[in-house]
């Protein structure tokens, strides 16, 4: 097919260039529109371009680490800046912990909100409520960090981490003391503070928007309203539920502030709940400022770029889930 | 076999049913409970706010920079100035190419170029802060030869750009077909039908989703920490690193110092209520006909 | 006068002996042990707004009661009110009463689920859970606890497929999805799926009225199979199908009750001069 003659007005036809398959059809006549669709493209094309520069950035920063100690790093226990030697499994070991504990904790209770919410709870407690979920999603990270540092902390260490340490933490290295207070656990209790309200906002959605037909149906057989909840609603929402609970995952695995101020902050994989650790932001908070020589440095980035790239797949795989869910719910 | 005579009344509840009905008031119930245990931390929080930080509200807190460390007295001044001034740097460098990127996606639709600029922006919702904070040190910063309030808010605009796009994405959507189309129709350019129909309609939707981008910002704290570094005194210039509150609270809550803790708690209560002003002002001033309440 | 439509359907259809035709009452003259259901001056309302306007009403045992209306006569909230389905409703309110074999409906302590055992019903739209054939018509079952391991749970659910007209249909794919049927499939299984239950009274409302002409007549078949073992109340906004199915029927009108009586009495020779115009569509 011969290419057609660049003509303002004529609808082009036959092979198309990369350029005029970027843009909306309507751009290939009128000059100014063409223009304008252009201009948009541009726009809409920072944010990728945005994206690999950030990756490349990154990279390239880390590769001197990636370089020296090439795939052992992951799988490296010791983080000694004074000796240049660097692994990042305690970070790892710490940002896994954390979050899973966060997850285990805030999942049931997000659920158990959000059939609260939905299910049983008269308008004029159902708003209050949910209005005062929004303003757990709004507070600052670091403001979260202050209160968990003064008031969080010292609370776990003398109501739950001592008594339990000294009660069975000889038999159970899980739960074994000394009770720091700033520990895996308390950086895992005030993750899932915070990443409850997004689990139960999104699953919320999900819920209500399961057909009244299928609750009427449950009913109806004569089911009572926990059973209709739990064997109709719940698995009719779990896609949309799961997609949530991984984003909220991925919101775990990225904060920083909160868990920087009350994890503790030691560098070795933890051996206990009770014992302090470290997650991937939360060294990097802590040293980047101070990190002395291009080692260190390139060490700190390489963490970055790993938590990085363990939140995008996280993310995508949460979007997926929740994209997956729209599709259904045209039924 | 014929439809079974029931026979017996409507009560009394078999022991498998009467099972049945404890059983599921008991997990409804537990449902409430959850609910009250995740409202608990709120409230918690909220006093907590008030009982250490109201005593350390005074005039002199707003208006002074920190005191020498040790000594009492002093204030966040600088640092409420410094959150402002990071904030409309970044809404100033961030919000054209949001909003022009949103533009585009809604205008797209579809197709694979649209889509996967799309995907990528909600993946960048999900980066952490801090991530973006170490790549704008790399790429600003080092350039620069040192911290500054322009690498602060090149950080902020970065972690508002993905937030902004899709928020304009949606209400530049939500405005009804018809009107484009009546445009259109009229004989209206493309561009002319967006910036002059399109948008205005869209606006307040935009603006809501504006404000509370930039109220999430705000309270940001670890993309400032390599970039804007903070300062003890007041800003010297777009060039030299700048305080922030979220990057003072942070300082004063780590910090041995009794004195400094209180402040951390007085200047928390400051950026929550200015965050939750921004929201509330999202929500409740700008009323829009096409949004879903 | 007559509308020959319906009342050559009405002739059509009738199989019914006609030993009847010398009642003069409009209501069935049958000991009250043996009414299915009743209502006494039941009033309904959603929040301010009166539905119903103080329903008497007798349905007889194991007979299919048609009630009848134009939109919004409150046909289908009364049917609701019968197994308490209206309780999902918030600010909802109600006078009178509806018993049951004698039994009220609303007493208080009463437990709906109980009640939903023995009052089965078919919705509008037919809402198959997304489960398999099977597992949907065991539901019920498995959920109030009445077949005993497996083998009883089979049976079950095969009768009730059985009793549906479904059976033959879909005996080669019970653990297929439900959502894989046609619509008038769909909704046989969600008979099936209430007869499951094993109810005494089974409320139909609007059964047919999303499914094509054949899929609808098999649904009438059905009920008038189902006639000899349970209680049906129908609601039917489609008059010559309350005509085809129904032994009494039952007229309302803006949430009143209008008229009752034997299904060709009422079409052929109604008594009200409002159920006359309805019914040779001079409204609704």
């Amino acid at each position: 097919m011969q290419p057609v003659p660049e003509q303002a007005g004529v609808l082009a036809t036959g092979t198309r260039s990369f350029a005029s398959r970027l843009l909306p059809r309507y751009a290939q006549g009128n000059v100014a529109d063409r223009s304008y669709a252009l201009a948009l493209g541009a726009f809409g094309l920072a944010i990728p371009v945005l994206f690999a520069f950030i990756v490349v950035r990154v990279g390239v920063a880390s590769w001197p680490a990636i370089q020296r100690f090439g795939l052992g790093f992951v799988g490296g226990t010791t983080w000694d800046p004074v000796a240049g030697q660097f692994g990042a499994l305690p970070f790892i070991f710490g940002t896994l912990a954390s979050s899973l504990l966060a997850l285990l904790i805030a999942v049931p209770l997000s659920i158990g909100l959000a059939i609260f919410l939905t299910e049983l709870a008269p308008r004029w407690l159902a708003a209050p409520i949910a209005f005062g979920t929004e303003l757990l999603a709004a507070i600052p990270s670091v403001v979260y960090g202050l209160w968990a540092i003064f008031v969080l902390v010292p609370w776990l260490r003398s109501s739950i981490q001592e008594p339990v340490a000294n009660a069975i933490g000889d038999k159970v290295g899980l739960f074994a003391g000394p009770a720091y207070g700033s520990s895996i656990m308390a950086g895992g209790v005030i993750l899932a503070i915070m990443i409850v309200p997004f689990i139960s906002a999104v699953s919320r959605e999900v819920l209500a928007a399961v057909p009244v037909a299928q609750r009427e149906a449950a009913l109806a057989l004569g089911a009572t309203r926990w059973e209709m909840t739990w064997q109709v609603v719940l698995p009719y929402a779990v896609p949309g539920i799961i997609g949530a609970i991984i984003l909220g995952l991925g919101r775990a695995l990225g904060e920083t502030m909160a868990i920087t101020m009350v994890i503790g902050n030691r560098a070795e994989v933890a051996t206990s709940l009770f014992a302090p650790g470290a997650t991937m932001a939360s060294v990097l908070a802590n040293e980047f400022a101070e990190a002395s020589d291009d080692l260190h440095l390139a060490a700190l980035m390489s963490i970055g770029l790993l938590l990085f790239g363990i939140t995008i797949v996280v993310n995508s795989v949460a979007r997926f889930l929740v994209w997956r869910v729209s599709l259904r719910g045209g039924k | 076999m014929t439809a079974p005579q029931h026979a017996a009344p409507l009560d009394p509840l078999s022991f498998r049913d009467r099972r049945r009905r404890i059983s599921s008031r008991v997990w409804l119930a537990l449902t409430g409970v959850a609910a009250a245990l995740t409202v608990l931390p709120l409230l918690l929080i909220f006093f907590h706010l008030l009982r250490a930080g109201l005593g350390s509200l005074n005039p002199e807190f707003f208006t002074s920079v920190p005191a020498p460390v040790g000594q009492p007295g002093g204030g966040v001044g600088n640092g409420v100035l410094g959150t402002f001034l990071l904030v409309g740097l970044a809404g100033a460098m961030g919000l054209p190419v949001a909003i022009g990127a949103g533009v585009y996606l809604a205008e797209a639709e579809g197709g694979p170029m649209a889509n996967g600029i799309r995907f990528i922006t909600d993946v960048m919702n999900g980066i952490p802060s801090i991530v973006i904070g170490i790549f704008v040190w790399a790429w600003v910063v080092v350039a620069m030869g040192g911290f500054s309030a322009f690498a602060g808010g090149v950080a902020l605009a970065i972690m508002l750009l993905p937030m902004v796009t899709r928020t304009t994405e949606e209400m530049v959507r939500l405005v009804p077909r018809e009107m484009k189309e009546g445009a259109l129709a009229l004989g209206f350019t493309r561009w002319r039908t967006t910036l002059g129909v399109v948008l205005p309609a869209a606006r307040s939707g935009i603006l809501t989703g504006v404000l509370i981008a930039l109220a999430r910002i705000a309270g940001e704290t670890a993309p400032l920490l390599f970039t804007a570094f903070g300062n003890p005194f007041w800003s010297a210039g777009l060039g030299e690193p700048i305080a922030a509150l979220p990057v003072q609270i942070f300082q004063y809550a780590i910090s041995p110092f009794e004195e400094q803790h209180k402040q951390a708690w007085a200047a928390s209560l400051l950026l929550i209520a200015l965050v939750l002003a921004m929201n509330l002002a999202a929500r409740f001033l700008i009323r829009s006909p096409y949004r879903s309440r | 006068m007559q509308d020959t439509t319906v009342q050559a359907s009405v002739q059509r259809a009738s199989a019914l002996p006609l030993n009847e035709a010398a009642m003069p009452t409009e209501t069935p003259t049958q000991a009250p042990a043996e009414l299915a259901i009743r209502a006494d001056d039941f009033s309904f309302w959603y929040g301010g707004t009166r539905a119903l306007n103080d329903i008497t009403l007798e349905m007889p045992q194991k007979q299919v009661t048609a009630l009848i209306g134009p939109s919004g006569c409150g046909k289908s909230t009364f049917l609701r009110s019968i197994n308490r389905m209206n309780d999902l409703i918030p600010g909802i309110r109600h006078d009178g009463d509806i018993t049951l074999r004698g039994e009220s409906v609303y007493r208080t302590g009463l437990d709906v689920v109980q009640l939903r055992k023995r009052v089965g019903m078919v919705f509008q739209k037919s809402n198959p859970f997304p489960k398999s054939i099977y597992e949907n018509v065991a539901y019920g079952a498995r959920v109030n606890g009445l077949a005993k391991g497996r083998r009883a749970l089979d049976e079950l659910v095969e009768h009730s497929l059985k009793q549906a007209a479904l059976w033959d249909e879909v005996s080669d794919r019970l653990d297929r999805s439900a959502l894989g049927l046609s619509g008038g499939q769909q909704q046989r299984l969600c008979i099936a799926r209430a007869l499951a239950v094993q109810p005494e009274v089974l409320l139909m409302d609007e059964p047919a009225s999303a499914l094509d002409p054949i899929a609808t007549q098999k649904i009438e078949e059905l009920i008038y199979e189902l006639k000899d073992q349970y209680t049906i109340v129908i609601v039917t906004h489609n008059m010559q199908q309350a005509a085809r199915v129904s032994d009494y029927t039952a007229f309302f009108y803006m949430g009143s009750l209008v008229e009752m009586g034997r299904t060709n009495t009422l079409f052929t020779n109604p008594r009200e001069e409002r159920t006359e115009a309805y019914i040779t569509g001079r409204f609704g």
